[in-house]
């Protein structure tokens, strides 16, 4: 049996019959990759807690025939233990977590990128130096970027003029000028605008000093701006907790102040 | 592919979780070879917790009436309140006999990457038993995983403000482990938990 050996983290478990667990991990030379961990779940595993979701691991797999194995596993960072004690960034973490399964979809395909970015995202959301709303908006807007669904929040992202411009379409994949706004356009306000590059570009000066209200409607538009990407909505995000709620900011924006331009 | 009947019940055994194939077809042709009486006790069994058994009214456990034998006790401490995610923990907890107050069933824990929020679990409820003010201790018995903690984490600061004393479980070193095998966040939580030894 072919023995491999990587670092990843772990997104996700899942049960498998009476002590294993099925473990998804994003690594950084093979990708995702989907193993069985055996008794785990007994109180006596040596695995422990080296397996549970947001744990940063070395890890030894014996290649299998459809799921590999894992033989070996050592901490790198227990970025679980430091996450969950704060209920906000738990619930920001596994909307990242979600993400990463779902921006790499094939398994075995390096996605050195995501990993670093994932990485980088769980020290901070574990180091507490950002708010964790933050910090999850600008892990979804960077893990798109990678994947190749990059938003422009500066030129005219139909026909390049260059910006400001003051509407944003998500379907046209970020801010669009008065001649191509299509259909359903937003116009948020210039600092929400602002938040948003900030948060793409990792310039967390601007995204640290960023208002409520900027949070609010940037939280709003980065999500649907994921959900149009990965086509279905993730199932993590409505219950990440704020102090608002990221479905329902366009809708609630479109009512309370700002103009929708249906053209 | 066999006759009607045997078919059926490979495919209905199949269904079971941890059946597979297989087992399935081994398990119904053990059913076809054993004694008729063994089979209608089996049968009858399967019929009867899907009539009789029903969820408690009070805690959520698993009971025959409204409240399960263990709300119905007089004898058990009504000042004190375990909660578990689900059924099985309150027997495992009831093998220790070290509990002798009343529990309250979850249905589960928090995870959102499964879409289960709060809502989904029965905190509502637990907050309508803690309203009456009869209980000054709430144990907190979910399991020591991720979303066992996250649970833990969130039930605490919900129940914060009215005043109760809060518990959680320890964690540490299994009995019967070696500590060169313990990892990081078990052995952390064993130094933090270490108690006095009083010789």
């Amino acid at each position: 049996m072919a023995l491999y050996r990587d670092e990843g983290v772990v997104l996700r478990t899942q049960k498998l019959g009476e002590a294993d667990r099925i473990v998804t991990l994003l690594t950084r030379a093979n990708g995702r990759v989907r193993a069985v961990a055996k008794g785990v779940r007994r109180t006596s595993s040596r695995f422990g807690a080296r397996l549970e979701p947001f744990m940063h691991v070395d890890v030894q797999f014996a290649a299998g025939r459809s799921l590999d194995i894992v033989t070996q596993v050592e901490t790198l960072t227990p970025f679980g233990t430091m996450i969950c004690s704060d209920y906000a960034s738990y619930t920001a973490g596994t909307a990242i977590l979600e993400t990463t399964e779902r921006l790499s979809a094939e398994e075995r395909e390096p996605a050195v990128q995501q990993y670093q970015l994932l990485v980088g995202a769980l020290r901070a959301l574990s180091g507490r130096i950002h708010d964790s709303g933050l910090v999850l908006d600008a892990y979804l807007l960077r893990g798109l970027a990678i994947a190749g669904f990059a938003p422009n929040f500066t030129d005219c992202a139909r026909c390049s003029t260059a910006g400001p411009h003051r509407l944003f379409s998500v379907q046209a994949g970020g801010m669009v000028c008065g001649g191509c706004r299509p259909p359903g356009s937003v116009a948020p306000h210039s600092g929400t605008v602002a938040l948003l590059g900030a948060l793409l570009a990792g310039e967390w000066e601007i995204a640290d000093a960023s208002d409520a209200r900027s949070r609010r409607e940037a939280s709003g538009i980065t999500a649907a701006f994921l959900q149009w990407h990965l086509e279905r909505g993730l199932r993590s995000l409505p219950l990440v907790e704020r102090v608002y709620r990221e479905r329902n900011v366009i809708d609630d924006e479109r009512q309370e102040r700002h103009d929708v331009e249906a053209v | 592919m066999y006759e009607g009947v045997v078919q059926s019940l490979i495919d209905e055994l199949g269904r079971l979780p941890g059946v597979g194939p297989k087992s399935a077809q081994r398990i119904a042709f053990h059913i076809l070879a054993a004694d008729a009486d063994d089979v209608h006790r089996l049968a009858t069994a399967l019929n009867e917790v899907k009539e009789k058994v029903r969820f408690c009214v009070a805690c959520g456990n698993v009971a025959e009436a409204e409240q399960c034998q263990i709300c119905r006790d007089p004898r058990r401490d009504q000042s004190i309140l375990c909660v578990v995610e689900e059924p099985k923990d309150v027997v495992a907890i009831e093998r220790t006999r070290e509990f002798r107050g009343r529990y309250h069933v979850l249905g589960g824990a928090i995870s959102p990457i499964e879409g289960i929020g709060p809502d989904e679990l029965r905190v509502k409820e637990l907050m309508t038993r803690l309203a009456d003010g009869s209980i000054t201790e709430l144990i907190i018995a979910t399991d020591p995983n991720l979303e066992g903690e996250a649970t833990a984490t969130y039930l605490a600061r919900l129940v914060k403000p009215m005043g109760l004393r809060v518990t959680r479980l320890a964690s540490g070193l299994p009995v019967g482990g070696d500590l060169e095998y313990a990892d990081e966040v078990t052995l952390g939580r064993a130094f933090e938990g270490r108690r006095q030894l009083d010789v």
